[in-house]
């Protein structure tokens, strides 16, 4: 059943990623994108991620889709913009992705990761993520932990059962958060078009 | 194949890295190529998540990926400003008419 | 290694528990029939109340404006009319325009009924009566519907029409900057109640009234109404229904769609006013308490607490129901706003409103705390006690607690609950009876001024 599942969520994701790949139109590449993305968020939440996979909806499908949507919409001049490519960049970078995917495939599987997780268990003596999912009792099980991480405080299960806690992510957060103030700022500053005199505004323009 | 395991997952993320590789390459729209920065990240946030399931890294891989989808949307809003206000000097997103500088 | 499914909540177990008694098949054969099962009744969920408000909007706008409405379909009152005006729709014929991408034309509607349905699965409609309970159940609830604005630019786009564009443009203008203050007024009783946990946030609303969100401080008073007027716009109801804004557009994203696909984009409208009323309900109204508290309590009681969850469900659907109708009523009160009004009121207005709000509703215990020595205005208030649901291999941290009740509380029980222990049931004022004495507290760890 999980097998069945996993398949449907990674054929939809990577096919979606191929299709944003081949459409040759902006706004078909980002409904595949989207299909891709949102897949992506389900395999997060086959991986017990739930808090990445929501956060994964919320922000990137919600969000980046929508914004990057709006901007094809700002900048597109004629009803469909279709995109041409040259066939030999094409075929030129078709072959550098495959060399590339066989680079990765060949990498990964190379690796033996249970003596690797071995090797890691017997040094820091942490266990893998005892996360039982969505447990019985109906509860999703990250977002305590991930809050406690982001504020400064991370468990980890031990081997034995017992739970350390060790320094979290808190200088990271707030660099991410200061980050985000300098680009809300640096955006909204580029974004205020000096209009070309004489431009021709696209169909719609910023005061729909 | 009776069990998902680590390396289907980053199956996953591979093609999706590769996608967008390919896709950042080949597209000459500013968006488009945009995307295909999308995808990377996506195909690294896999791997980031699959690791912290199955291999004893705890939360670190989950934590890691959050940054990631807030640093990439911040991305995606700078690099939006800088296409908008391309296609106002430019009339155009088009990356390969990029080329004030060029000597 | 076998993986947990996503989509095996607690319902769904229990329901395959029960039709497992009755059929010897695989487990995984039996907890696919209770999925199904589990899936046609959230679609009855979600179904229904949209007929339902379809009926009530006709209704409603035809009394304000003096005149009847339907009366004959169906006997008295055309209740029948939705059903009616259903298998009208579907006789129609699907038409796509010929400058239509025809692809993204057909696939649109479809994405916004799936991303209006995906967020009843986070909604309890009573005590544990949820699809997917999660922890961050609020925020991926509106994570999900969130992404209905993507059906409908793309809608928008792909019709080929300018008033379409125009519609979807407006529409993700208006989504994207209304995701903001609709994200600081929800975060507000998350921030009181120290979880995401919708069924949690609500558990702690039980008892008298007073203890409603809505009434545990002046800002939390005022980020409620902020909170409505915001869903109002999210969900493009008048008066900020500028993507379809008739007079001026046509139809704005829907002008030219037809038959099932038009009404596949009205269900889903009807839906999400549904789901954002509840919404509303559970965050700030009390969700499933009738706020007396005897009645709760005597009914919780009962039979396991059963009839208790009934009512619940009953109380809660009538209090959704009350909001959409003050939606409906809205919208045909108000005239509509421009566009620049609607932004204006968004980024000038409401942002800062509820920037203001959320800073005032920290601040309100703290200040309570220095002048009363308590952090709420009247003696007994339960909000901050946890009634938790902690499983049994959670690991032993609770939430961050900003909220300084946990320390002044007499009877404090936010680490009274160990590991195993679920949820009291309704009547969450028993907990406070108990003896403080049982703390397990050596294993749990606090976090504070996280921020």
């Amino acid at each position: 059943m999980s097998v069945l599942v996993f398949a449907i969520f990674a054929l939809a994701a990577c096919g979606g990623a191929l299709a944003v790949v081949l459409s040759q139109n902006v706004v078909r590449m980002a409904f595949w994108l989207i299909i891709s993305l949102s897949s992506v968020a389900g395999l997060f939440f086959l991986l017990n991620a739930d808090f990445v996979g929501a956060t994964q909806l919320l922000i990137y499908v919600g969000g980046t889709v929508v914004l990057l949507i709006f901007g094809v919409m700002l900048t597109a001049q004629g009803p469909y913009v279709n995109l041409k490519t040259n066939p030999a960049e094409v075929v030129i970078s078709l072959a550098i992705g495959g060399v590339v995917f066989a680079m990765l495939v060949a990498a990964f599987s190379g690796v033996n990761w249970s003596a690797n997780s071995e090797r890691l268990t017997a040094e820091f003596g942490t266990a893998t993520l005892q996360t039982p999912g969505y447990n019985q009792q109906g509860e999703g099980s990250t977002v305590r932990r991930i809050g406690g991480a982001l504020s400064g405080l991370r468990t980890e299960s031990l081997r034995d059962g017992r739970a350390i806690e060790r320094p979290g992510y808190l200088l990271p957060f707030e660099i991410v958060s200061v980050h985000l103030l300098v680009v809300l700022v640096g955006a909204s500053y580029l974004a205020r078009a000096k209009r070309r005199s004489g431009g021709s505004e696209p169909g719609a323009g910023p005061t729909v | 194949m009776d069990s998902v395991g680590l390396n289907h997952y980053l199956f996953v993320g591979a093609v999706l890295f590769v996608c967008g590789i390919v896709c950042m390459a080949t597209k000459r729209n500013a968006i488009g190529v945009l995307m295909g920065v999308e995808l990377v990240l996506n195909g690294a946030n896999i791997n980031f998540v699959a690791l912290s399931r199955y291999t004893p890294l705890g939360l670190d891989g989950q934590v890691s990926s959050m940054f990631v989808i807030v640093l990439a949307a911040a991305e995606a809003a700078v690099a939006l400003a800088i296409a908008l206000n391309f296609y106002n000097n430019h009339l155009s997103i088009d990356v390969d008419r990029a080329d004030d500088l060029r000597g | 290694m076998m993986l947990p499914m996503a989509a095996t909540p607690t319902i769904v177990e229990s329901l395959a528990g029960w039709l497992a008694s009755w059929i010897s098949s695989s487990p995984d054969a039996v907890r696919f029939v209770a999925a199904a099962l589990h899936i046609g009744l959230l679609a009855a969920f979600f179904g229904l109340p949209a007929f339902a408000f379809i009926w009530a909007e006709r209704k409603v706008s035809a009394r304000i404006q003096d005149r009847l409405g339907p009366t004959h379909t169906g006997g008295r009152f055309g209740w029948l009319q939705s059903l009616a005006d259903g298998i009208k729709l579907i006789q129609k014929e699907d038409l796509a325009p010929a400058a239509a991408d025809r692809m993204l034309f057909r696939v649109s509607p479809y994405l916004v009924v799936i991303a209006s349905f995906a967020s009843f699965l986070f909604m309890p409609f009573s005590n544990g009566w949820v699809a997917v309970a999660l922890d961050c159940g609020l925020f991926i609830g509106m994570a999900v519907l969130s992404l209905e604005v993507l059906g409908v630019v793309l809608a928008g786009y792909s019709s080929g029409s300018k008033w379409s564009l125009f519609g979807g443009m407006r529409e993700t203008a208006q989504m994207v900057s209304y995701e903001v203050p609709l994200g600081l007024t929800a975060v507000i009783p998350v921030l009181i109640c120290g979880t995401m946990n919708l069924n949690e946030i609500c558990q702690m609303q039980s008892g008298w009234f007073t203890n409603w969100l809505v009434f545990h401080s002046p800002f939390t008073f005022v980020a409620f109404f902020v909170f409505f007027v915001v869903t109002l716009a999210s969900n493009k109801r008048a008066p900020f229904d500028l993507a379809e804004a008739e007079s001026e557009l046509v139809g704005g994203f829907h002008t030219e769609y037809s038959g099932m696909r038009w009404s596949f984009f009205f269900l889903a409208e009807y839906a999400s006013m549904f789901f954002v009323s509840g919404l509303g309900v559970l965050l700030f109204l009390g969700g499933w308490w009738t706020g007396i508290a005897p009645i709760d309590s005597a009914l919780s009681e009962v039979l396991g607490g059963y009839p208790g969850r009934v009512l619940g469900l009953l109380v809660f659907l009538t209090k959704s129901s009350l909001l959409v109708v003050v939606q409906i009523w809205v919208r045909w009160t108000l005239p509509r706003l421009r566009i620049d009004q609607v932004m204006e009121t968004c980024l000038k207005y409401l942002v800062p409103i509820s920037c203001f709000l959320f800073i005032g509703s920290v601040m309100y215990p703290l200040v309570l705390l220095s002048a009363l020595g308590r952090p709420t205005l009247l003696p007994v208030n339960s909000i901050g006690t946890r009634v938790p649901v902690l499983p049994p291999a959670a690991v032993p941290v609770t939430t961050p607690h900003d909220h300084p009740h946990d320390h002044s509380h007499p009877h404090d029980h936010n680490h009274g609950h160990g590991p195993g222990e679920h949820s009291h049931g309704p009547g969450g004022h028993s907990s406070l009876d108990r003896d403080p004495a049982e703390k397990p507290a050596a294993r749990e760890v606090t976090l504070r001024g996280g921020r």
